[in-house]
């Protein structure tokens, strides 16, 4: 197992190396010019060009390389110029919140999705089967800033049932000390239940938002695969030796329909991770989606390339972690090292 | 697997958190409520240090508030009775006396003055920042230069509180810009102790921390997210201020910041659409000041070193072809000054901003465009700032259907925040409209920067013209010297001039609007046009 893991990681460092140049390259394709950006909207040429050199945008591209390589193999991402602090700092802040947040959207989501999925195949055309088809195409189809939004309008403007939409904590909590950077598991750790419901109910609006978009795919997912299971031999002999519907369909089928549905639920996971920008603007979230997106805007350099390495550093993590599940769930899946 | 269970629980979970309960739990929490300044805005600082590399305009905000500077203005009334900074007149802040001579202004330090770290504040301290304002390039160098503050040696110590600015020629502007928010003063020793070989002004250190003697001092950074300030109870450089706390959150959401103030949990907003503050402005329930901003004009730019602009006969018809009014209701839904349609007969006043003459009159830019022999018209593009595109779109898609009528075909070319810049300064767009606003409110000062065909930046257009330049300067100097006839002769005649050339054709004189509940009291109009906590009140 162990010699497998080392493998699966060897084998992931050409592409990390490649993910590495590919977005240095990129982002200095990118049209914007940092240092005019920078220099503030009432500065001289001459201005400009001082920060230029203070940025070290005056080399060459080579030698820019050369420097970021050098500085990455020592653990620094290098600055920020939008937020003013070192990215890998950044990240790790950041990266929780949005970790965290759809953790809990998608555990929502699963929630929802899977014995929907599952009721749907085992009563196919039934209203059931309806409701699962009206509620994916409805939430895939709602752009989330618009759920959002809509979520934000009801529950907060409207009924003031939901904390208002300014991040993680309400303005008046601060922050639980940070093990884990969860602030759901921080202030449990540190007994803290007040702060535990203010985060709590912080983060409600934001993971429904995010469980609405996410639950069609994995509905679907679990219906088809769950279908094509149902209809298979061994179901129908299952039944024929006068097992419970329950067992049948539990631990015989869905075991076996998981695999499917698990590379959803991590592509998902990864989509989601990235991509939650516009939840994250909607509910003024300190994620890292966000920060990817404002950095890329003001062509700030070194966010845009750590937030893209971090992101292939967790799809390497990612796939190793559904390929060791796999394993778990289907003895014959064996991975090759 | 208890999947009823499961949902059940789930739910229970669910609707505990979202009990509709108030926001406050603990009655200490109430009270820090009813403390706090809650600050709602779009985005927050990079850098808490204006000397800094590319601080943003948020940073400058809390420059403003955390240090002092050795003077600042007097406010007077503004317009709708709201307090507005007085450009004429100074007063100290840690300057308890300035004696201006012929070539040389004396500070004299208030002697109780004391850093937030309790060490007093001393004239050394005050060269220092100095020193490192004209020294550490970019931004502060420059905004410095603008009253020729440029050399280390103007900045002299006389004794421990005494501190002696020498000026190299006559300016009028070495006074003002001593009160702009880039010479403020920090705590050297502390600074220094932070500082290193790499880095030796400390921009490390007070990029993150506030080292000065300010009303407030940063307790709380975190970059995109919040902001928290708390109040120097030992400051000496006003009546010391109501507000203890001041909490700034980011919040990006337009719609949200509306909503949050609408419900009454954040304080104070600014940096929403125009439409928000129209309808806030309307429905009454939240309090929106609305000021113009002083030496700001949003304009439609030609540029006038290559064919068709070049030709002011084309540039006239552009400026008989906007549709001022249309621009003024449909996209700042009234919330700014025009800056057209002055009687034909009214004589040019010694002030700027001033509206032109002209007025959306499509026959008369018709007759123009044959004149100048486009009776057929032409093809040109129309760029634009994304990054204000809420203003900027709909403004450039009334102007695009304006210009049609006369033959003039635009595409419209929208140009992303961080490039806008960069091509602005190429001085190649043939057609565009930006902003340009002045901290220091003087017109020689506008126009220096907007139609000197010295390198400004803000000469968009490449406008070159001998005898403009001779009137901006004539008008600097006489400024200098208290020549005031001289003085009001060139200020009239650049302004004619810039208007019978019209390579830029002023659009409107926008608003600074800030919404905040009724309870909030207070709010001054400074020439950066950031929040001043210091006189705010609460309740």
């Amino acid at each position: 197992m162990l010699t497998m893991i080392g493998k699966r990681l060897m084998f992931a460092i050409p592409s990390l190396i490649g993910v590495v140049i590919v977005t240095f390259l990129l982002t200095r394709a990118l049209p914007g010019d940092p240092a005019a950006y920078f220099a503030g909207p009432a500065a001289s040429k001459e201005a400009i060009e001082q920060i230029r050199k203070k940025l070290g945008l005056d080399k060459s591209l080579a030698e820019q390389f050369v420097r970021y390589t050098t500085e990455l193999a020592q653990g620094d991402l290098g600055q920020s110029l939008t937020t003013g602090q070192p990215v890998a700092t950044e990240i790790r802040n950041r990266l929780p919140a949005s970790a965290e947040l759809t953790l809990l959207g998608l555990a929502l989501a699963v929630v929802i999705a899977i014995p929907l999925g599952i009721m749907a195949a085992t009563r196919p055309g039934s209203w059931i089967d309806h409701l699962c088809r009206v509620t994916t195409t409805a939430g895939v189809s709602l752009p989330v800033f618009f759920t959002g939004l809509l979520l934000v309008y009801v529950f907060y403007f409207k009924l003031g049932w939901s904390p208002a939409p300014l991040g993680r904590l309400d303005v008046f909590y601060s922050a639980p000390t940070t093990v884990t950077g969860f602030y759901l598991i921080d202030s449990l750790l540190a007994r803290d239940l007040e702060t535990f419901r203010s985060a709590l109910s912080q983060l409600l609006l934001p993971a429904a938002t995010l469980a609405i978009f996410s639950l069609a795919p994995i509905a679907r997912m679990t219906r088809a695969s769950m279908l094509a299971i149902l209809s298979s031999d061994f179901v129908r002999t299952a039944r024929a030796s006068g097992l419970s519907p329950t067992k049948v369909t539990m631990t015989y089928a869905f075991r076996n329909a998981m695999l499917p549905v698990l590379t959803t639920l991590s592509m998902v996971f990864s989509f989601l991770l990235g991509a939650n920008v516009l939840v994250e603007k909607v509910f003024a979230w300190p994620g890292i989606g966000s920060y990817a997106v404002e950095a890329l805007i003001a062509s700030d350099f070194a966010p845009v390339q750590g937030f893209v390495l971090t992101m292939a550093v967790m799809y390497v993590l990612l796939n190793l972690l559904i390929d060791i599940l796999y394993g778990v769930i289907d003895p014959r899946v064996r991975l090759e090292g | 697997m208890k999947r009823r269970d499961f949902l059940k629980s789930a739910t229970a979970l669910a609707a505990g958190a979202m009990v509709p309960a108030p926001a406050i739990w603990s009655a200490a929490k109430a009270d820090a409520r009813s403390e706090s300044l809650l600050v709602v805005s779009e985005s927050g600082p990079n850098n808490l240090d204006i000397h800094g590399v590319g601080t943003n305009v948020p940073g400058y905000e809390v420059s403003w508030n955390c240090y002092d500077r050795l003077i600042t203005h007097e406010m007077k009334e503004g317009p709708g009775g709201v307090p507005y900074y007085d450009k004429d007149k100074f007063k100290g802040e840690l300057a308890e006396d300035m004696v201006v001579g012929d070539m040389s202004a004396t500070f004299k330090l208030k002697k109780n003055a004391t850093f937030q770290d309790g060490t007093p504040v001393t004239a050394k301290d005050v060269k220092w920042s100095l020193d490192r304002a004209v020294s550490v390039g970019g931004f502060p160098t420059f905004q410095m230069s603008a009253g020729s503050l440029t050399k280390p040696e103007q900045f002299v110590v006389v004794d421990d509180h005494t501190v002696r600015v020498d000026f190299l020629k006559k300016d009028k502007l070495t006074i003002p810009d001593l009160a702009v928010i880039v010479p403020c003063v920090v705590n050297s020793e502390l600074v220094k102790k932070n500082a290193s070989e790499k880095d030796p002004w400390g921009l490390e250190y007070t990029k993150q921390n506030t080292a000065g003697s300010g009303a407030y001092r940063v307790v709380k950074w975190t970059a995109g997210t919040e902001v928290i300030m708390e109040r120097n109870d030992k400051w000496v450089g006003g009546p010391l201020p109501k507000i203890k706390r001041v909490i700034w959150r980011m919040v990006p959401q337009a719609g949200n910041r509306r909503a949050l103030l609408e419900r009454g949990d954040a304080d104070i907003s600014y940096e929403l659409p125009n439409q928000d503050f129209a309808e806030m402005k309307r429905d009454g329930k939240i309090n929106v000041v609305s000021l113009p901003i002083s030496n700001g004009i949003q304009y439609l730019g030609m540029n006038v070193s290559n064919p068709p602009f070049n030709n002011p006969k084309v540039r006239e018809a552009v400026a008989y072809a906007v549709p001022y009014q249309k621009i003024i209701d449909a996209v700042m839904f009234g919330l700014a000054n025009p800056m057209f349609g002055a009687a034909a007969d009214k004589a040019t006043e010694v002030k700027w901003p001033q509206p032109t003459k002209y007025n959306t009159d499509i026959a008369k830019a018709k007759a123009l465009m044959a004149e100048a022999g486009h009776a057929d018209g032409f093809d040109t593009t129309l760029s634009f700032d994304l990054g204000f595109a809420g203003v900027n779109e709909p403004m450039c898609i009334l102007i695009q259907e304006s210009l049609a009528q006369i033959g003039i075909r635009c595409t419209i070319n929208k140009i992303p925040g961080a490039n806008w810049r960069t091509e602005l300064n190429k001085k190649v767009m043939p057609l565009y409209v930006n902003i340009f606003s002045g901290w220091l409110d003087y017109p020689e000062y506008f126009f220096y920067w907007c139609y000197h065909s010295g390198k400004s930046i803000f000469n968009t257009m490449a406008y070159d013209s001998p005898e403009m330049d001779k009137l901006i300067e004539s008008a600097r100097i006489a400024a200098a010297t208290g020549d005031i006839p001289t003085y009001d002769n060139d200020v009239k005649g650049f302004v004619d001039l810039a208007f019978k050339d019209i390579p830029r054709v002023p659009l409107y004189q926008p608003y600074l609007n800030v919404a905040m509940q009724k309870n909030i009291s207070g709010f001054a109009y400074w020439f950066h046009r950031r929040l001043d906590y210091r006189t705010m009140v609460k309740g």
